[in-house]
């Protein structure tokens, strides 16, 4: 058992870590959509715009954070700050490397090991989703209540599928820990062979609980006002924004985790095999988002519903009859 | 036309095939597309060889202008101040560019030939006064070269509307 600060040394590279990844990501989004649409994407700021994620966070701290005059102030100034701490906190749990052996501490691999560690995940992006609600709730606008209901009803359809799709991955594990999930994928296959249709629901219910093209309806921006941060502008807005970037990263580990034995991998990389699957689910979003349109409202229920929570139930039963019978 | 799904894989194909493709994105400031020639951009006055001007102060520019953006006050030329050709010339001429929308009814209107437009079109500044181009500065040779594309090639003494036809 290591002492408690050395977990909270690692909190903090964590949480730096992650704020690096966030700021590089948007770079990383913007440039990878401008090749893939033919264009340079950001290319003034530093040598290939690698300093524009700097510059973008400066501007923001910068300017001026309106407020509705109505708007009801604590909640509204609560709720960027509470997306954006469930957002953070549900890093801590996943698992960046077997554990390293410095001076004479055992220092593991991820910040805590909580046995129920993915009950923990998908509590905290459950407690996530109060933000965007009383983000639209309190900005007392009626564009931004819309729009929170409209993102609301499709955090909430998508989360069903995606608590299911883990199943399968549960019962092979034989645990909820992810630390135990790793383990049990080092010794065997990758869950991503059994499983493949798991990650296939995983896959599909992440886009939309990240809220990302082409299941963007809660900021549809060629169609809709924002949504429920129409009246967030500023730093307050950008921690929506840092949020919603950073539930990415975040999905992104868990589908390393779960699916594609997290850091596992031939030489005993550890952290940077890691962070190269990550790399790679990270790319398939950007990808996905240059290629595929925007579904409409009632056919992004409708899948939700219809396709996926079917599609998610009865894999986890096979799954659980096939590891019943054997 | 294949299945949905296929379909749907091959969009990705289409889209991460540009990633090995050159961006066609042209970097506007260090690289410059030559304009048509008949572009309307900045006015110009001009002055006869002999160094008068050829704006006789008649006004018929700024009664053409549909967005009201030129200011002219003409003076009686005398025998030993001759500005112009003419019997007037402009004391003031003035052309508001935050106001001109460039429709170059202007050089339609200007018996004389006396006002064109340029080619060039980088004119903002940071003060709208600074936008108000007074008659010495339209008279001066424009500071910055636009490239011109070939007239020989854009500049066609038929319109496109009716050669195609």
């Amino acid at each position: 058992m290591e002492p408690w600060w050395i977990s909270l040394i690692k909190a903090a590279i964590i949480v730096n870590l992650v704020m690096v990844m966030f700021a590089y990501l948007t770079w990383l989004e913007r440039k990878g959509l401008g090749r893939l649409q033919n264009r340079y994407g950001p290319n003034r700021a530093g040598p290939f715009g690698l300093l524009q994620p700097i510059a973008d966070l400066v501007k923001l701290v910068r300017k001026e954070a309106f407020a509705p005059s109505s708007a009801i102030d604590a909640p509204y100034i609560l709720a960027p700050i509470v997306s954006m701490f469930t957002a953070l906190a549900a890093f801590s749990v996943i698992p960046w490397g077997s554990g390293w052996k410095i001076y004479h501490w055992h220092v593991t691999g991820e910040v805590v090991n909580v046995p129920i560690s993915l009950l923990l995940i998908f509590a905290l992006g459950s407690i996530g989703i109060y933000g965007f609600i009383v983000g639209g709730w309190a900005s007392e606008s009626k564009f931004s209540l819309l729009g929170s209901m409209r993102t609301c009803a499709q955090l909430v359809s998508y989360e069903v599928s995606l608590a299911l799709s883990v199943l399968g991955v549960v019962i092979l594990g034989r645990s909820l820990s992810l630390v135990d999930i790793v383990h049990r994928q080092g010794t065997t296959l990758p869950f991503v062979v059994p499983q493949f249709v798991g990650l296939l629901v995983f896959f599909f219910a992440g886009i939309a609980e990240t809220s990302r093209a082409p299941f963007d309806l809660p900021e549809a921006e060629q169609e809709l006002v924002a949504g429920y941060h129409t009246e967030y502008s500023g730093m307050r807005w950008g921690l929506f924004q840092t949020a919603e970037y950073i539930n990415l990263i975040t999905l992104s580990g868990l589908m390393v985790t779960l699916f594609f034995s997290g850091w596992h991998g031939p030489w005993h990389l550890g952290p940077i095999w890691f962070l190269l699957k990550l790399l790679g689910c990270l790319f398939v979003f950007i990808w996905l988002r240059a290629t595929l349109p925007r579904l409409r409202y009632d056919q992004l229920m409708r899948f939700g519903w219809k396709v996926l929570l079917p599609v998610a139930t009865v894999n986890a039963l096979v799954t659980a009859i096939v590891v019943a019978a054997t | 036309m294949s299945p949905q799904p296929v379909s749907t894989l091959k969009g990705f194909g289409v889209t991460f095939r540009q990633i090995l493709k050159k961006p066609i994105t042209q970097q506007y400031p260090e690289e410059r597309r030559p304009l048509y020639p008949r572009f309307r951009g900045r006015h110009r006055l001009w002055k006869h060889d002999n160094g008068l001007e050829k704006c006789v102060g008649c006004s018929l520019c700024a009664a053409a202008c549909p967005a009201d953006c030129i200011r002219v006050v003409a003076a009686e030329n005398t025998p030993d101040n001759r500005v112009s050709a003419g019997e007037r010339y402009a004391r003031i001429y003035e052309i508001n560019m935050s106001r001109c929308i460039f429709c170059g009814y202007c050089e339609l209107a200007c018996p004389f030939d006396a006002i064109t437009l340029g080619n060039e079109f980088e004119i903002s500044e940071h003060n709208r006064d600074d936008q108000i181009y007074t008659k010495d500065m339209l008279l001066a040779e424009p500071m910055k070269k636009i490239p011109i594309a070939d007239p020989a090639i854009f500049d066609t003494p038929i319109p496109y509307y009716k050669s195609d036809s």
